[in-house]
């Protein structure tokens, strides 16, 4: 592991505790994965055959929005909402370096025991 | 996407030569790059000084949670506390497992970290089932949007 691998790691950490924390919620998800289609689409069109209230639905964007994975515009009268998946490509890429961690170490519980 | 790490090692050497190497604190500072002050105790704080060059200044801690022979051996720590400005023990650690199964010429050893997201566990495998695909399938949806976009 590089040095600066390492210590941007800690800064990114919290974030990504953040951004994983904001994902671990039913409706959240449901909620990036109809984003995930493309169009930028308003709170009417994203509360559309749900159960859950519009009032819920806009809680449930903005913990999105607090983290960076969702970000709105104004468009006329209505916030259209979009998804920004760089938190979550850097989520992957921070898990990747952790792994590779585990090889390394991995590797040299392996070399110790096979000696 | 998952907020977990696993990985699968197959070792050529029996699950109590293993077992050694997991859980005899010397043995596990050789190739965890750490000089552990003392034994492993379950449930009880573990804390040592970093080998690993570069990183002689930086105190390693962690809690053991599990030790059962030969099977099981745990502990939760931050991974890469490494700043000693940082008090990293309000943060919520993850938890590391090895697991050990004897096989035909030595031992499986599935090491698991999990806990990224400081979710209960419970809750957060029901949000990541979530539709048939589950998240693996969502990320490819996003994937596919980015590409779309680039």
């Amino acid at each position: 592991m590089s040095r600066s691998a390492v210590e941007g790691g800690v800064a990114l950490r919290r974030h990504h505790a953040a951004v994983f924390s904001a994902l671990g919620d039913e409706t959240r998800l449901a909620l990036v994965a109809a984003l995930a289609a493309g169009a930028p689409r308003s709170i009417a069109q994203l509360t559309g055959g749900s159960r859950i209230t519009r009032q819920a639905i806009t809680k449930h964007l903005r913990v999105l929005e607090s983290v960076g994975v969702v970000r709105s515009a104004r468009r006329g009268r209505h916030s259209l909402f979009e998804l920004d998946p760089a938190p979550l490509t850097e989520m992957q890429e921070y898990l990747g370096r952790v792994a590779e961690q585990w090889d390394q170490v991995l590797g040299r519980l392996k070399s110790l025991v096979e000696s | 996407m998952k907020d977990r790490i696993e990985k699968r090692l197959e070792l050529k050497a029996p699950p109590a030569r293993v077992w050694r190497a997991l859980t005899d604190h010397r043995e596990f500072g050789t190739w965890f790059r750490v000089k552990l002050d003392g034994p492993f105790v379950p449930g009880q704080p573990a804390e040592g000084q970093i080998t690993h060059p570069g990183y002689e200044h930086v105190r390693w801690k962690a809690v053991v949670q599990k030790m059962e022979p030969e099977r099981l051996f745990s502990f939760t720590w931050h991974p890469y506390a490494i700043d000693p400005a940082v008090d990293y023990s309000a943060e919520t650690p993850t938890l590391v497992e090895f697991r050990l199964e004897p096989i035909a010429d030595g031992t499986l050893l599935v090491l698991t970290e999990s806990g990224f997201d400081r979710v209960p566990a419970g809750r957060r495998a029901e949000a990541f089932r979530m539709n048939d695909g589950g998240w693996s399938a969502q990320m490819q949806n996003i994937t596919d949007h980015v590409t779309q976009r680039g």
